[in-house]
């Protein structure tokens, strides 16, 4: 056999395991997206409630960001795979299935991130409401603009671009939580890394091409970010 | 031009008997503190009224309660005639109708003390925002009308630009075109000029004496006595809450009977 190195993981040719490879980085993405997309939706409600909501919303909301920051993101997955096999499996009996079942692994994945990531986008979404002037709600309202109209004229443009930061650290999270997820046996990039390393036993080159998969994710979109910010706060600097 | 003067004809008897924006018995609290204690005014079309007074007399609170910016606690707003519904509700009275205010809020052009552009549109978008979005206006009408409102206030060339790219003296100008674009019966200035640096107070003047002069009605709160004294046609002097003083500039600079006033002019 050849040498192994980190060439033989990214390779296409025969014996590489490139198609592996970024087969499972194309599965990171997507479990990330998915679940930072959720995370954004729940984020925004979140944010509402806090904002604009009465006593009991706004209890729920403190209380679900309370209780997602303080127990580990490795557990709210579990919870949701096993807890989905839980409440699945019966039912699957009552139509004659027998043996495990659960939600499969990518949807449970991308709901624990999105729940998980929920509550760092609820206090990002906040944040940026209030980093709105009050001064240009303020003209919105006078000009005689319905609530609904300054909600999607102003606020909403304006917060995202105070939002865009944050949703970029956010987004690193998620991608870095998005290995956890690798323990319900969906094959992204560490469990890919994982299953090369046992057959191959080079367990250190496998996690090296690992990180570096990574490593292009986060620059990439980090890169990507930051054109974004550039582009929506052009009327926000001064030249 | 024939069916344009006979209708200013026939309006100009009801003009005469239905101020534009009528305030009667104004009262306003924060909660023990009470702002203002029953305040009347009246403005008729084409009037331009001073509103003085020295800070925490209520004149700004006084303003943002003719588009209900702030809520009054008491007493009666009306537009053109049209009294604005109020309602008791839990946290203090609320407009009855929103939709009665939104479009009474449509045709009353505000300027802020802060100018309040918005930062993320152009100063021709900020321009066209409330013909396009709140009014319906076709577009491209309102886009030719915001142009001309630009030239009017002298920043034609700076259409494309961010507020933040502008200075002082010239968001403040494009705040009153978008104000204009409104097409507004009447037009209200919260201290216009107060966050200006004195250099750029003259500019801002210049145009609301132009607006004064082709007979908008407008209210306009402001320390600028020149201004108070020479382009408007009444003088309202607040003093704790209530009219201690009104009439023409005349009557109040002249021989004013008001102590009080002979001392915020001293000052």
């Amino acid at each position: 056999m050849n040498e192994f190195g980190l060439l033989t993981v990214f390779s296409f040719g025969p014996g590489g395991w490139g198609p592996a490879m970024f087969k499972a980085a194309a599965m990171t993405i997507a479990v990330a997206l998915t679940g930072f997309v959720f995370g954004a939706m729940v984020g925004a409600l979140g944010a509402w409630a806090k904002i604009a909501g009465g006593r009991i919303t706004r209890g729920i909301a403190d209380g679900y960001t309370t209780v997602l920051r303080g127990i580990p993101d490795l557990l709210v997955i579990y919870l949701f795979y096993f807890g989905s096999s839980a409440v699945l499996t019966p039912i699957g009996r009552m139509f004659g299935a027998t043996g495990f079942l659960s939600l499969p692994g990518f949807l449970a994945g991308a709901l624990a991130i999105g729940i998980v990531s929920g509550a760092y986008h609820t206090e990002v979404f906040r944040g940026a409401y209030r980093s709105v002037s009050r001064g240009e709600i303020e003209a919105a309202v006078a000009i005689g603009m319905s609530r609904a109209l300054v909600f999607r004229r102003i606020i909403v443009p304006l917060s995202l671009r105070f939002a865009l930061p944050g949703l970029g650290n956010v987004w690193q999270l998620v991608l870095k939580e998005s290995a956890l997820i690798s323990v319900t046996g969906l094959v992204e990039i560490l469990r890919q890394a994982q299953i090369g390393a046992g057959s191959t036993r080079q367990p250190f080159t496998f996690f090296l091409a690992a990180a570096i998969l990574y490593l292009v994710i986060s620059s990439v979109s980090g890169w990507t970010l930051q054109r974004a910010e550039q582009r929506f706060t052009r009327g926000l600097r001064r030249v | 031009m024939n069916m344009l003067q006979s209708q200013n004809a026939s309006l100009a008897p009801v003009a005469e008997s239905v101020p534009a924006v009528r305030v009667s018995q104004l009262r306003k609290s924060y909660g023990a503190l009470e702002v203002l204690k029953g305040v009347s005014l009246d403005a008729h079309d084409g009037d331009v009224v001073s509103i003085l007074g020295s800070s925490g007399s209520g004149k700004s609170t006084m303003l943002r309660c003719i588009n209900m910016l702030e809520v009054p606690n008491g007493g009666e707003i009306a537009i053109g005639g049209e009294v604005i519904r109020l309602k008791e509700t839990r946290t203090g009275p609320q407009p009855a109708d929103r939709l009665q205010v939104d479009r009474l809020r449509s045709r009353i052009g505000m300027v802020f003390q802060s100018f309040n552009l918005w930062s993320h549109m152009t100063i021709l978008e900020n321009v066209i925002e409330a013909p396009v979005h709140v009014q319906k206006r076709p577009k491209a009408e309102c886009i030719e009308e915001a142009r001309e409102l630009l030239a009017k206030v002298g920043i034609a060339d700076k259409a494309d630009h961010y507020p933040a790219h502008l200075s002082g003296g010239q968001q403040q100008r494009a705040a009153i075109a978008r104000a204009l674009a409104q097409r507004p019966r009447v037009m209200l200035f919260d201290e216009p000029t107060s966050a200006l640096d004195p250099e750029l107070v003259g500019e801002v003047l210049r145009v609301m004496r132009a607006l004064a002069e082709e007979g908008r009605t407008m209210l306009v709160v402001t320390h600028e006595m020149g201004f108070a004294r020479d382009v408007s046609n009444k003088v309202v002097f607040l003093h704790k809450g209530v009219v201690e003083e009104e009439g023409s500039p005349d009557d109040v600079f002249g021989g004013s009977r008001s102590e009080r006033f002979r001392q915020f002019l001293v000052r």
